[in-house]
């Protein structure tokens, strides 16, 4: 079977598996990475557009989720490169304004995560993000990202240990906005 | 899928909460309905795949080898200017162009009497004019193999100069328009944005648009995304042929 391969059986299988059915998963990481809806759904915009200009540097039949998840990082760090103000900027204050009205305990938790996840550096969040919502092995994340698998393993239980410290630290944080809490 | 990769030093109870409250936080993105331009980029870039693949089955091998080999000098320049275009393209000067298109396709595609200023049967001197206002070779796309004729042209002013839209229609009446124009001199020509096409709905009709070079394209019309998006690609490639 698998000497009579052809090229349209290739072409087959990869009309099978379209970009589209990425494009969720993609979004989802984005958002997580960035913090910011329509900051996300442009990085994703920029990661398929970059996509469509380097299917060269795509090998038929790899995995194209790992691969776009390379593109993507690649497309985040050179915007983090360009405008690193907007890390500061991430979260919006209006979305957090409106989410802190509700009353559902677990909306703010959410909030709090993200916020806690904004703190953590750009590459032990990516690190953590690939490999908790993605189920990516330390040598796809370590490829997603061209580090070493060792990196990927330190920077993942850095990222954890931190998130965590932030998360048990949060009540502090918070209260000192008293004004927006006095909203719930 | 749901095995959790586990950090090899680490209490896996612990892992596995924080693992659980990362896939909850941002969980409904999942099911969203997927935004039109982010469609139109990923079917884009799927039939680039697949044209790209195509071709490599015809090319043979040697051709394949050339390509690689000026495809990898033209990324070393076009790493950095895809980056800048796709800056550029969010940028307030491309905003009011596609804005200027639609709202140009709002006012003129339902005119009965003067839908243009220069008719089809002046298509050589349409060009022209057009070309000589906008200071760039202009070519008039034929888009007669899609079912659809040439009205004309007119000149419009924009936010940099001249601006130029064609008009096109279809034996049922309905109409499409392309606009074009420079996007001033914050649009290095070093910059150009390769085939990002982008679909917008912020004016009154849809327009999918697209940045070259310095000048902006938007191909405007009241149809489906696909119709809008595959005559598009169709105006971008005829444009793309007679440019190279």
């Amino acid at each position: 079977m698998q000497q009579t391969t052809t090229i349209d059986d290739l072409l087959h299988f990869m009309d099978s598996r379209l970009l589209v059915d990425h494009i969720p998963s993609l979004r989802r990481y984005a958002r997580a990475l960035t913090g910011d809806r329509w900051a996300a759904d442009d990085l994703v915009q920029d990661t398929l557009e970059r996509a469509c200009s380097k299917w060269r540097l795509w090998i038929v039949g790899s995995d194209l989720r790992a691969w776009l998840f390379t593109v993507m990082h690649n497309v985040f760090v050179s915007q983090a490169r360009r405008s690193p103000a907007t890390r500061a900027a991430a979260v919006d204050i209006d979305d957090v304004v409106h989410e802190l009205r509700s009353v559902d305990s677990q909306r703010d938790q959410a909030i709090d995560l993200q916020r806690c996840l904004l703190l953590l550096p750009e590459e032990q969040r990516a690190v953590l993000l690939l490999v908790a919502l993605e189920d990516l092995s330390y040598a796809q994340v370590a490829k997603v990202l061209g580090i070493p698998a060792g990196t990927v393993m330190s920077r993942l239980s850095r990222a954890r240990a931190r998130l965590q410290d932030l998360m048990d630290g949060t009540p502090p944080a918070v209260a000192a906005h008293p004004g927006l809490r006095r909203l719930k | 899928m749901n095995t959790p990769t586990l950090p090899p030093d680490d209490d896996p109870a612990a892992w596995q909460a924080q693992r659980d409250a990362l896939r909850r936080l941002h969980r409904e993105v999942l099911d969203e309905p997927i935004p039109p331009a982010l469609l139109a980029a990923a079917g884009l870039a799927d039939e680039q795949r697949g044209r790209q693949a195509r071709w490599m089955r015809w090319g043979g091998m040697a051709a394949g080898i050339a390509l690689a080999f000026g495809a990898g000098w033209l990324a070393n320049t076009q790493w950095a200017a895809s980056q800048a275009g796709a800056a550029l393209s969010r940028a307030p000067a491309t905003r009011e162009f596609v804005h200027a298109a639609s709202v140009a396709h709002a006012v003129y595609a339902p005119e009965k009497r003067h839908p243009v200023e220069v008719a089809a049967a002046e298509r050589q001197h349409l060009a022209q004019w057009l070309s000589k206002r906008l200071d760039k070779p202009l070519q008039v796309p034929d888009l007669s193999a899609e079912g659809y004729a040439l009205v004309g042209g007119r000149l419009l002013p924009g936010s940099e100069g001249a601006r130029a839209q064609f008009m096109f229609e279809r034996a049922g009446g309905e109409r499409i328009t392309l606009y074009i124009g420079s996007l001033g001199p914050g649009a290095d020509p070093s910059r150009s944005e390769e085939a990002s096409f982008r679909l917008s709905a912020e004016g009154p009709v849809p327009s999918f648009y697209w940045v070259d070079r310095g000048f902006g394209y938007a191909l405007t019309g009241a149809l489906s995304r696909d119709a809008l998006l595959s005559l598009a690609t169709v105006v971008h490639r005829q444009l793309e042929k007679t440019a190279g």
